[in-house]
């Protein structure tokens, strides 16, 4: 395992905020130094366009941008870094593998499967998807435990013809990682495909793409150390040559000529028309090589213990509720009995913590967990038992008085 | 100032009881729904105006402490007003939450939020129900 109290020195965040409970990181990380550094090194000493530039500094940062394909490919281990799509981030990657399925792939009455508790981004691109070739959404039926069902899920094949499976590895609200690879073969069995929005799992449990044989897989950057603005999409390779650009301009295109036809560059370059963040690509390249150092099997064991840890401490309150007893991915979902969340989390505020509430964009999870808002605290690498401990504390005392007290 | 230990008071005293909170089903009342696209606080209020004045208002829906309370304060401040009456205490309730000079005479309990100002993540909690509010009143002046 590695030592926590070294990685939190790498986090200018956390040097800068040393009396800060940062339990948000699966709306967004803290970054560390070596990539802001990147990101900087950029702006300071290697600002360029990339491929355009007849000259040194443009040529040595186009490579780099090209050689983080590379480090990205192997970190996920995609067959080639062709399969790599740089994009804006996982919600533009989603709507990419959607458009492209409503255009080219669904036709009326096929079936779209995924589910009702999850994050927006994964959701919406489909409804989208299905208003435009007339296919339907079902969703896989949620044991309220909120695990995922695989039996439930092989019977939405039955007597459908279910085209495409939408689902995250790693549920952003309860922090389950879901049964990847027996949800994937399942659905390839039904000649299905698979479109995987690893937002949250990519960041802490180590992603192998072949040995999980998904054939989509989105994720973006700034939820996993590096900089916002950049995602990828990866997709299998053959299918990224079937599909089309959703933009269209300088960068992805050979040749145009006046009878308005168009010579696309190869997969993945078609896909990524205009300039793109350079410094994103990057500091991306950074924040995976930081992520490789520490090991993701310790990544992904430091975040099981954190949830663990913090699920256990809960369990012995007698004013708490947990809708997610045996989360893995770092994530805890609790409310203070009798205190609407975001009163708790006003008051939690007050004290230096830093908590979501909400419906953490699944607005209808509610018929799953029978509550409509809960307290999400998300931990990570950086994160430590004691400060768990010191939100227990905090939590033990959180009374509706308190709470109104934090605003007076 | 009011009293600290008032303001909870009046809070947690229209948190937990409030007079206002029930959903209408009378179609003289109009209703605006406003939710918050940021957190849970989803509110729907109903108003029933008459000869320019307001002669009933009520309020439902899944609010915080901050939301409860601050619409069920409104809607008693606002109820036998005349629309101009309640539409200038709803401007002094906008200044006291922005941090501008106010008349503290004219809000009464809803001296209550006069520091809400400084907690900026939870200012919006406080104007869910008043802008609902604020939207029926100007439907009736039109
Ligand atoms: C499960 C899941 N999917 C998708 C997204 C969207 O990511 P982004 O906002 O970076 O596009 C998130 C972010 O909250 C998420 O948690």
């Amino acid at each position: 395992m590695f030592d926590v109290e070294k990685i939190r020195k790498d986090f200018p965040m956390i040097m800068n905020h040393p009396d800060l409970i940062y339990f948000d990181s699966a709306a967004t990380s803290f970054k560390p130094r070596s990539v802001i550094d990147t990101v900087i090194d950029y702006y300071e000493h290697n600002n360029c366009n990339i491929h355009r530039g007849d000259y040194d500094i443009s040529f040595a940062v186009s490579k780099r941008y090209d050689d983080t394909r590379k480090t990205i490919a192997r970190f996920i281990n995609a067959k080639r870094p062709e399969e790599i799509v740089y994009t804006y981030g996982a919600t533009s990657s989603l709507n990419i593998v959607a458009i492209n399925f409503a255009k080219k792939f669904l036709n009326k009455g096929d079936v779209i499967l995924t589910s009702e508790v999850e994050h927006a981004s994964d959701v919406l691109p489909w409804f989208k998807a299905a208003e435009q070739s007339g296919a339907i959404i079902k969703y896989v039926p949620f044991p309220k435990s909120g695990r995922f069902d695989l039996e439930a899920y092989e019977k939405c094949f039955e007597n459908e013809n279910v085209k495409i499976v939408a689902l995250p590895h790693v549920s952003n609200v309860l922090g389950f990682i879901y049964p990847m690879k027996q949800i994937a073969a399942i659905a390839h069995k039904h000649g299905a495909y698979i479109a995987v929005d690893g937002a949250q799992a990519v960041p802490h449990i180590k992603m192998d793409v072949q040995d999980l044989d998904i054939d989509f897989l989105s994720f973006s950057s700034h939820k996993m150390l590096g900089p916002a603005g950049i995602g990828v999409l990866y997709g299998r390779y053959e299918l990224l040559e079937q599909m089309d650009p959703v933009f269209y301009g300088g960068g992805s295109n050979a040749r145009f000529y006046p009878d308005c036809s168009i010579i696309l560059k190869n997969t993945p370059e078609k896909f990524e028309a205009g300039t793109p963040d350079i410094e994103g690509v990057l500091g991306l390249g950074k924040a995976i090589e930081y992520l490789e150092e520490l090991g993701m099997d310790n990544v992904e064991e430091y975040g099981k213990q954190l949830a663990g840890y913090f699920i256990s401490k809960l369990e012995k309150l007698d004013n708490v509720t947990v809708y997610n007893h045996g989360a893995e991915a770092g994530i805890v979902t609790f409310n203070v009995n009798g205190i609407f969340a975001q009163d708790a989390a006003g008051y939690f505020n007050k004290q230096g913590i830093a908590v979501r509430t909400g419906n953490h964009c699944a607005k209808m999870l509610d018929q799953i967990i029978g509550v409509n808002e809960t307290i999400r605290a998300s931990m990570y690498i950086y994160n430590t038992k004691d400060e768990i401990d010191r939100f227990v504390d905090v939590i033990k005392e959180t009374t509706l008085e308190k709470c109104v007290d934090s605003i007076l | 100032m009011m009293d600290k230990e008032i303001k909870r008071e009046i809070m947690l005293d229209h948190y937990n009881h409030p007079n206002n909170k029930q959903t209408v089903n009378d179609e003289r009342y109009k209703s605006v729904h406003n939710a918050s696209d940021s957190c849970i606080d989803d509110i729907t209020v109903f108003m029933l105006a008459e000869d320019g004045k307001i002669k009933d208002v009520k309020f439902d829906g899944i609010g915080c402490t901050i939301c409860t309370a601050s619409t069920d304060i409104m809607c008693d401040l606002v109820t036998g007003k005349d629309l101009s009456e309640a539409k200038a205490i709803i401007n002094e309730y906008y200044k006291m939450v922005d941090e501008k000079p106010f008349d503290e005479d004219a809000l009464e309990e809803a001296n209550a939020f006069d520091t809400l100002y400084q907690q900026a993540n939870r200012i919006k909690c406080g104007t869910i129900g008043i802008r609902a509010i604020e939207d029926l009143i100007n439907e009736y002046d039109k």
